[in-house]
């Protein structure tokens, strides 16, 4: 068993926003304390011992795919353009945020739900820069997942025809499988990390749809080989959009920002279905 | 991957079927766990042996059916067996690969008294 990737699920807690601290389940549920109840008390049955094989085919997942195509029907209700941030720990991810928001203030409206697994350093950073944000601190969780992107989007005031970016835990495997409901998974790659990450994690390559390939004023500095990256993540998924960018000098930036701007006027002009009130 | 989270996954599908059923205990669960789920599975049956422990399903045994691996070759426009997830086609060495087969992860059926 991978030790860092214990993934209590009764460890979440979300902090900012509306409300205390909570936890999250995995199934959605939250509770106040950190042990799960065990609701265990099944009805007794009078039965005769024999053992009886009954059909069940349900998906591991399908729970938080449920709940994603929830977060996602939400998203499209209020013309919210949702973007998943992935990478390894170190990337830059939320110093690109914070200069994304610097850029774009006043004329869209922005709102950040931040994954770590402790502090709420990444919150603060985001809200200075003057942005709303909820952080989730997954405790040893190393992925964010649809129940605690649901629940930390309610604690956020509602946004309407605005960006939610999501800042996932840092990570290039965990969080591949886990649909949190976003229109895109958006890669964030930093120059220092080499050009043969893509075919290391080809399965987060794959479900990317934009890979940023951050911290370019680095280049100079570096033996990366830029063509030969290109090269390699199109090799894993031939449909991946490319930008190179840096968060520090704001090079690449226009691309990036018309990138971000088309996205929000497709999630903003697109047809919006009322959401069935249970 | 995250097996603690994926055998409390489980445990959640199980209970819910067992309660469905009235049963009063379970004695086995099998589970589908695709070749390229990306699933140690020496750490879920131990994560599993921990989880179940205080439930309905405490002592049960777990039966593991493993499915292969399959992808679309862009290239060949055929359906390719693939080993792993880093895999390469087996015809043309290429990478441009949709997985068709083998991330399945699900609770298949479960034996109850």
């Amino acid at each position: 068993m991978c030790e860092s990737c214990g993934c209590g699920s009764d460890e979440v807690r979300i902090e900012g926003g509306a409300g205390e601290h909570l936890h999250v389940h995995a199934d959605g549920t939250m509770h106040s304390h950190a042990h799960p109840h065990e609701h265990g008390h099944e009805h007794p049955h009078e039965h005769h011992g024999d053992a009886r094989r009954v059909a069940v085919e349900r998906d591991l997942l399908a729970k938080n795919d449920q709940l994603a195509a929830a977060n996602r029907a939400a998203f499209a209700a209020h013309g919210i353009f949702a973007l998943n941030f992935v990478s390894s720990p170190g990337s830059g991810k939320t110093t690109l945020l914070v200069r994304t928001i610097e850029a774009l203030r006043g004329r869209v409206p922005i709102a950040v739900i931040e994954g770590d697994q402790q502090t709420s350093l990444d919150a603060e950073r985001i809200r200075a820069a003057g942005a709303r944000a909820v952080q989730v601190n997954t405790g040893s969780g190393c992925h964010l997942d649809a129940a605690m992107v649901g629940e930390a989007a309610r604690r956020l005031a509602p946004i309407e025809d605005g960006l939610l970016l999501i800042e996932n835990v840092g990570n290039l495997v965990c969080p591949a499988a886990f649909d949190l409901g976003e229109a895109y998974k958006v890669l964030v790659l930093s120059l220092t990390e080499g050009e043969d990450k893509p075919l290391k994690y080809p399965d987060m390559f794959r479900r990317a749809r934009l890979l940023l390939m951050n911290k370019i004023d680095l280049a100079p500095h570096l033996d990366f080989d830029l063509e030969r990256c290109e090269q390699n993540a199109r090799r894993v998924n031939p449909a991946l959009e490319l930008l190179r960018v840096s968060a520090r000098s704001g090079q690449g930036f226009d691309a990036w920002l018309a990138w971000l701007e088309a996205g929000l006027a497709r999630a903003r002009s697109a047809p919006r279905i009322a959401l069935e009130r249970a | 991957m995250h097996e603690m989270a994926l055998a409390e996954s489980v445990l959640e599908i199980v209970r819910d079927t067992a309660r469905s059923q009235g049963a009063r205990a379970v004695r086995a669960v099998r589970l589908e766990i695709g070749r390229l789920a990306a699933v140690e599975v020496e750490a879920l049956q131990f994560c599993f042996d921990v989880v179940v422990k205080g439930s309905v399903a405490e002592g049960a045994r777990l039966e593991i059916d493993s499915a292969p691996g399959t992808a679309w070759c862009y290239r060949c426009a055929a359906s390719v067996p693939l080993e792993t997830l880093a895999g390469e086609c087996p015809r043309c060495g290429g990478a441009q690969l949709e997985l068709t087969g083998g991330t399945e992860m699900r609770v298949k059926e479960i034996e109850v008294e």
